[in-house]
């Protein structure tokens, strides 16, 4: 075993010595690679810890939310429907929800405007989202004045300013009591944004959506489970897409790759030449040959992996930050929690680290088992 | 004539592979300190806080891309608000071609 152990030891030596002669080559090789890698390794990490994340949080979401549908778009739902859904068997709690949208033309920057159920906010004050308090420099006592719906102006005092660690869900976030919503917007009485309901038998939810559907035929029931499946969806899709604009750049790659490792220069081939020449066996050389493909792509492999990690969950995936932002003023300051999927990454390392390593042993089979008088000439 | 030369150990270069093979071992190991890393920090206590406010305010969705509504309430979008403008109006806001439809609208 020893005996094995040496003889690679001495092979990697002769390998990395070999390697070194052709230094910025190499390293060029080892950069672009370990680029790559990072790429790739970023991206998955990113969206695995945001499809967890979003599964863990939203697992807390309303489990049905009832709106209404007028031509085929969103519209305000009156109170009374509370009642009929009240004879709905299985329903365990129903209440009507009051949020909407309000567009800050001094920051340009859209806010989420929602009264709380259970939470006490005095007539003409509000507590502000995180991001808002950021991006006005806003604190507990400040006001805030926006016009309304009927050109009135209203001036809040910020009551209370929301944990910045809940950033994700509530950066843009301002809460308000339901008189203020209601005189702000100009939404009456007895109307509400939407419903949401609680079910007391969670396999009974999917029964009680067709109740609604076939009961209230205007309103679409929206499910939790679909608003899981909704976020799982968008972070594969977004790690797809960005995965295939990445496409062109690991084509360019694997070409380079391919001719790197594939086409032997006249003088690997010479090396071979003379190694066979003194006596070295097919099977040494092409040990290290794989030895060489191994090491530069599990070095790669390797350090692109960790810029990735530290990249995303220690720098919060600082270079995607402008493509997740768009145009949006408000955008949540936030670190992914670590998240690491096995299979994702022996998928990741599978395919940096094998098809290199093969592409170099290949083409070194065929010059190896062929005269080293004729590979030297 | 001294015996100091004579029982000098013979000069024997230095390894090549000694360096490498030590970064490489360094990069393993930081490699499974990741996956500790991982494992000790990427529980859910760290999201109490926001689970908690979702809870407490029936919350849908993520606070991600606040530049139009239909990608800041992204479960809660119906078929048209992508089309806002008009019935062909091409979808403007670049995190509209981050997002997907809701899954219930891709269903048949």
């Amino acid at each position: 075993m020893s005996h094995f152990l040496r003889r690679q030891r001495y092979l990697i030596d002769f390998t990395l010595a070999s390697l070194g002669r052709r230094k910025g080559k190499n390293l060029g090789l080892l950069g672009v690679y370990t680029l790559i890698v990072f790429l790739l390794a970023s991206v998955m990490l990113f969206s695995q810890s945001l499809r967890r994340e979003a599964g863990l949080l939203l697992e807390n979401a309303p489990e049905v939310v009832v709106q209404r549908m007028v031509a085929g778009r969103h519209d305000l739902i009156p109170a009374a429907y509370l009642e009929r859904i009240g004879k709905v068997r299985g329903v365990a709690a129903k209440y009507g929800r009051l949020w909407g949208y309000f567009y800050d033309p001094a920051v340009q920057a859209n806010y989420t405007l929602l009264v709380p159920r259970d939470q006490e906010i005095k007539s003409g004050e509000m507590i502000v989202g995180a991001g808002i308090a950021r991006t006005r420099g806003l604190g507990a006592g400040d006001y805030l004045t926006f016009r309304s719906a009927q050109g009135q102006s209203f001036a809040f005092r910020v009551a209370d300013v929301l944990a910045s660690d809940a950033e994700l869900v509530s950066a843009d976030l301002l809460l308000v009591n339901e008189a203020d919503y209601r005189a702000f917007f100009g939404i009456a009485e007895g109307m509400y944004t939407d419903l949401a309901l609680e079910v007391r038998n969670p396999q009974e939810v999917r029964k009680v959506a067709e109740k609604l559907s076939v009961m209230l035929p205007d309103t679409r029931p929206i499910l939790r489970e679909e608003i899981l499946r909704t976020y799982d969806a968008l972070f594969q899709w977004r790690q797809g897409i960005v995965f295939v604009l990445l496409a062109g750049s690991l084509l360019a790659f694997v070409i380079f790759a391919w001719d790197k490792a594939s086409g032997l220069s006249a003088e690997e081939k010479r090396e071979i030449g003379i190694l066979k020449a003194i006596g070295w066996e097919t099977a040494d050389v092409i040990r290290m040959k794989f030895w060489e493909g191994a090491l530069v792509s599990l070095g790669a492999f390797l350090l692109g992996y960790l810029a990735a990690y530290v990249h995303v969950f220690f720098f919060d995936a600082a270079l995607f930050a402008p493509v997740l932002k768009g145009w949006a003023v408000l955008y949540p300051q936030f670190r992914p929690q670590p998240f690491v999927d096995g299979l994702q990454v022996a998928t990741l390392f599978f395919f940096t680290v094998f098809p290199y390593t093969v592409a170099t042993v290949v083409p070194i089979w065929r010059a190896a088992t062929t005269d080293p008088d004729a590979v030297m000439r | 004539m001294h015996g100091s030369s004579a029982n000098a150990r013979p000069h024997r270069p230095g390894r090549a592979g000694t360096v490498p093979l030590l970064l490489l071992g360094a990069g393993l190991l930081l490699f499974t300190v990741t996956l500790l890393d991982a494992a000790w920090r990427g529980n859910d206590t760290a999201l109490a806080s926001s689970r908690q406010l979702v809870a407490r305010l029936g919350l849908t969705d993520l606070a991600l891309f606040t530049e139009a509504r239909y990608t800041r309430h992204l479960s809660q979008a119906d078929r048209h608000t992508a089309f806002q403008d008009h019935p062909l109006a091409l979808d403007h806001f670049p995190s509209g071609s981050l997002v997907p439809p809701p899954a219930r609208l891709r269903q048949p």
